[in-house]
Formats: structure tokens, C-alpha cells, sequence
């Protein structure tokens, strides 16, 4: 056991990447929650793909700087989740419609800025499927500070987006600006894959929003609860899968990923038999008496 | 926790709502076209017409959730914007009944506006969202997910929603659709006990409800007739807005106006169902 879980933690790579890795499924939960709540899941992986141009671009002004390909791939993730936001908006176009739009589009646009510069590809598989176990400190403190923000944002914002997420309508008669609500949404959802980037990469970080996500939401009653579940189950997927990558010297973000899917299946069949098993009380099924 | 009979904190003797010649409609296809009318607080109104009439498009203009073509809203002689006292209950609200979400979770969202940004609800607040679900009868099923809630349970919930909101016009969107007998005569007695601090509309194909809610607007896109239901609901205006969609049969030597939408859903004429047939004059 000691050998299993406590000898990699003398490495200090090992526990920055821990520490990224919990913080980055923190910050996925709690927007991934909203987005499966409003059937958007897809939106994530959208998202994501649309940081490649961004990458791209970052990469040919400065080259393999971290820090400025950051900042380039969180900027084109914002004007991205702003302009389906507006897409949406303007074009009367449905938002899975947008997502998909979005999606091929910026891809496509990464991909030909790419294949001006041949040595990049080699590079861009770094960013498709994480590498978080090169998290340096300067990526540990940036990560702390954009899951600091998102989780203020959504505190101060708390009960309108929930409004929002469940009931436009409504939401609308009270005269909520809906529309601010849900782009703050997706920008929120463009800050934590800009920063899951290192973590997860473009490719898997659409897991680790929904899946745990998904889970949560299977077993909680309280929007607050899945949050709080989705993140446990995203932490905890995030330290499993990081061991497994150290262990069996798998790529790590893939590791977290099949992780979450996992934990997602083994909830998912131990909902479906509480809820088959016959309940003593008679509580099993959802008595509609008016 | 009194939530009822508070202080109007608008002007006295303004109408609470005043419509002038509204039109509105989706992709260029008219729904509602110059309606007018007047809603003094306390007052309850039945809206009536054929489906497509434009009943729901009315409710969401009137709601602020759908901006008309032409025409304006005013509610307490101001423009709808200002005001957070309306509550708008939809036909068969388009929601996620498998939100996360239980029965005090979703009356105290009417709070929300109350509230406003940045804060979060107080102790006062949980005290009128418990008294808005103790008027309701809903208070035992408080701690109940909204997957579990029957159609009834769904529209009693809704109204102490917007009793926490502490709404002065309730509008109903075809409340009673999808309820059986017992739940109808329970959401009608819920509505009844609300007195008149609240303002009700409430749009149904029932005949007989408009009849007992007593004034009545009935339209077919346009605003046919408005005023008590003994003046609005005779067989010349019935005829007019229903046209050939209406039906009429003899029974117990009194003659019945019967909306032709029963028969839409399979329902044999006067054999199950809430009634929707009234007796004409």
C-alpha cells in the first residue's frame, strides 16, 4: 500500500499533478452540472475543440510558451462561447445546432492553421490528450486562480443560474437577464477547459464535465448536492486515474477519463438495481396521487 | 408568515393591467391581433377560445416572456419591465422533471427577484416560501424531488411559487389539462381559497370553470367579448369564436354549449373528463 500511494507522492510532480487534477474536476463538475441539466453536454466538447485555432495561432506568435498558449486558447474559448451564445441569439437556431456549427467550424479553422506549420503537429497531441503530470507550479498557481473565479462567479450567481438552467420562462417573467446568465454560463464552461487543458486535454475534457456530472445526477435530489457529488466523483476519478497513469505508465489524461466513465457505469447499475429491488416501505416507485 | 393582504405598493385605483390594441404572433403568422382590455386587482377572469385562439400568446405577452408586434402593456400605468408581479404558469411547462430539485427548492425560486443579485435567501425569506406552501396545502411534500409530484401537486406547487413571489396577477395556462376529477376540483378550491389578494387569469376550454370563475375574455385571436361570463358566454359569441367547432346538445330540457377540442383527445362527449360543457341562456 505504501508502495501504491505514498511513494509517488514523494515526487513533486506527482503532487502538483494531484493538485491540478483536483482542482481542474472541481471546477468541470460544477459546469458540467449546469450544462446536462440543460442538455448541452456537448457544448464542453465543442468548446474544447474550438481552442485549437487559438493554440494554433498562439504557437506561431510565440511559440511553445505556456503561458501565452493559455491565454490564447482561453481567449478563443470566450469570444467562441460568446459568439454561440450569439448564434443562438440572432439566427433563432437551436443551441445543439449551434454547438455543431461551432464545433467543425473552429476545428477545421485549427486544423489548416496547423498544417501551415508541420512541426506543431507533434506538438498538438499534448493539448488533444493532456499531459498533467508536467504541471509546473507557475500552471498550479494559473489553475487556482481561474477555478477561484469560476467558483465565485457561480456563488454570486448561484440561484439565478439554477432559475435559468431549470426554468426559462419563468426566469423570464422575473425579468432576469437570461441571456447575460447563460453566456456567463459558457464562459464559465470556456475557463475550465481552457484551464483542464494540461490536465485532460481537448480531446477527454467533455468527460469530465458530463460523466460525473451524469452520475451525480442519478443519485442526488438537490441541485446543490450534484454539485457537490459531481465534484467528489470528478476528484476522486481525477487521483485514480492519475495513480493508474503513474503506475502503469499510461497517458494520463486518458487514464481520468476511462476512470470517470467507469465510476459513471458502476453508479449507473447500482441506481438501476436500488431502484429495481422491492422497497419493504413501499417507497420504490413515485406514488402520483394528487 | 402573512403573505396575504399586504399593502399594494402600487398606485391605488390604477388598473393593474391595461392592454391597448396588442398584436403579436411568431414568424410573421399572427396569433393575437388588437386586443384590449382592462384587469383591475382582485379580479378573475376566465380566458376562453378555440385551440390556436392565442390564449398562450396572450399570457406571454402579458408576462414579458414574448415582446408584441404592436400595441402596449402597461401594469400599474408602467411599462412591464418594472415590475417582478407576475407569475406566469405554463401549458404544460416544457421543464426537466428530473431536475434536482424538491418541492421547497422550486417555491422559493419566486423568491429570487425578491432577493435580488448577490444575496441569498434570508429567514424571512424561508418563512414567506413556507407559508406560500402552507396556503397551498403542499407543505407535507415539501422535502418531495418534483419527479415524484402528480399533475395537481405540480400545479399547487407552481402557485406557491408564485404566492413566494408574492405575485398581484397569477395567469394559468390550461391548469386543469391532464387532471383527473379529484385533482381538478382540488386546484379549483386552491385558487378559490386565494380570496382576492391575487389577480387570477386563467385560460381554459372549460366552459363551466370560466362560468364559476365569472368574468370572462373570450377571443379567437381576436378579443370577442369581455365581461361577465352571463353577458360573454352566449350562443352568438360562443358561435363566433368557436364557429363550426362548437357543439350544442339538449339535456335535462336545457341546451349545452360543448367546445368541439373534447372530442380532440378521444374523450366520449359528456362521459369523463372535467365538463366543459355550459348551459346557454
Amino acid at each position: 500500500m505504501n508502495e501504491l500511494l505514498i511513494v509517488p507522492l514523494g515526487y513533486p510532480f506527482v503532487v502538483r499533478a494531484l493538485l491540478a487534477v483536483t482542482m481542474v474536476a472541481a471546477a468541470c463538475a460544477l459546469v458540467g452540472t449546469f450544462a446536462v441539466l440543460r442538455g448541452m453536454s456537448y457544448i464542453g466538447s465543442a468548446l474544447a475543440h474550438s481552442l485549437v485555432p487559438g493554440i494554433a495561432v498562439g504557437y506561431l506568435v510565440g511559440g511553445l510558451s505556456r503561458d501565452r498558449l493559455f491565454w490564447w486558447a482561453t481567449g478563443t474559448a470566450i469570444l467562441t462561447a460568446l459568439g454561440m451564445s450569439a448564434l443562438v441569439r440572432r439566427f433563432r437556431i437551436s443551441e445543439d445546432a449551434a454547438v455543431g456549427v461551432v464545433y467543425s467550424g473552429m476545428f477545421a479553422l485549427g486544423i489548416v492553421i496547423i498544417s501551415t506549420v508541420r512541426s506543431f503537429a507533434v506538438d498538438l497531441v499534448h493539448f488533444l490528450f493532456g499531459n498533467v503530470l508536467s504541471v509546473s507550479r507557475t500552471d498550479l498557481i494559473r489553475i487556482g486562480v481561474v477555478v477561484a473565479i469560476i467558483v465565485v462567479v457561480v456563488a454570486l450567481f448561484y440561484k439565478e443560474m439554477v432559475l435559468v438552467t431549470f426554468d426559462r420562462v419563468f426566469a423570464a417573467a422575473l425579468r432576469l437577464n437570461s441571456r447575460m446568465l447563460t453566456a456567463l454560463q459558457f464562459v464559465l464552461m470556456a475557463l475550465a477547459i481552457a484551464v483542464a487543458l494540461q490536465t485532460i486535454g481537448i480531446a477527454l475534457v467533455v468527460t469530465l464535465m458530463v460523466a460525473p456530472a451524469a452520475a451525480a445526477l442519478q443519485v442526488v435530489r438537490r441541485f446543490h448536492h450534484a454539485v457537490l457529488v459531481a465534484a467528489a466523483i470528478g476528484m476522486f476519478s481525477g487521483v485514480v486515474g492519475l495513480y493508474i497513469s503513474y503506475h502503469l505508465s499510461v497517458a494520463s489524461g486518458a487514464a481520468i477519463a476511462l476512470v470517470c466513465v467507469v465510476v459513471f457505469l458502476i453508479i449507473s447499475a447500482l441506481d438501476r438495481a436500488l431502484r429495481a429491488a422491492p422497497s419493504e416501505e413501499g417507497h420504490g416507485a413515485a406514488n402520483p396521487a394528487a | 408568515m402573512r403573505i396575504s393582504g399586504r399593502e399594494s405598493p402600487h398606485a391605488p385605483g390604477t388598473a393593474l393591467l391595461e392592454v391597448d390594441s396588442v398584436s403579436a404572433g411568431y414568424d410573421g403568422r399572427i396569433a393575437i391581433e388588437a386586443v384590449s382590455m382592462r384587469v383591475h386587482a382582485g379580479q378573475r377572469i376566465a380566458v376562453v377560445g378555440p385551440n390556436g385562439a392565442g390564449k398562450s400568446t396572450l399570457f406571454k405577452v402579458l408576462a414579458g416572456v414574448h415582446r408584441p408586434a404592436a400595441g402596449r402593456v402597461r401594469i400599474y400605468g408602467s411599462d412591464p419591465g418594472r415590475h417582478v408581479c407576475i407569475a406566469y404558469i405554463e401549458q404544460n411547462a416544457d421543464l426537466n422533471w428530473r431536475f434536482p430539485a424538491t418541492v421547497e427548492d422550486v417555491v422559493a425560486m419566486g423568491r429570487i427577484a425578491r432577493v435580488g443579485y448577490f444575496r441569498y435567501l434570508r429567514r424571512a425569506d424561508r418563512a414567506i416560501v413556507a407559508a406560500a406552501m402552507e396556503r397551498v396545502a403542499i407543505s407535507p411534500l415539501r422535502r418531495r424531488q418534483i419527479a415524484e409530484l402528480s399533475g395537481g401537486q405540480r400545479q399547487r406547487m407552481f402557485i406557491a411559487r408564485a404566492l413566494a413571489q408574492q405575485a398581484e396577477l397569477l395567469m394559468l395556462d390550461e391548469p386543469f389539462v391532464g387532471l383527473d376529477a379529484d385533482a381538478h376540483r382540488q386546484l379549483e378550491a386552491t385558487l378559490g381559497s386565494l380570496g382576492n389578494t391575487v389577480t387570477v387569469m386563467l385560460a381554459t376550454h372549460d366552459l363551466g370553470v370560466a362560468e364559476r370563475i365569472g368574468r370572462v375574455a373570450l377571443m379567437n385571436r381576436r378579443l370577442i367579448g369581455y365581461g361577465p361570463a352571463s353577458e360573454v358566454l352566449v350562443a352568438e359569441r360562443l358561435a363566433e369564436a368557436y364557429g363550426s367547432n362548437l357543439r350544442r346538445i339538449d339535456a335535462d330540457g336545457k341546451q349545452y354549449a360543448l367546445p368541439d377540442s373534447h372530442c380532440d383527445h378521444g374523450v366520449p362527449v359528456g362521459v369523463a373528463g372535467p365538463v366543459r360543457m355550459r348551459a346557454l341562456p
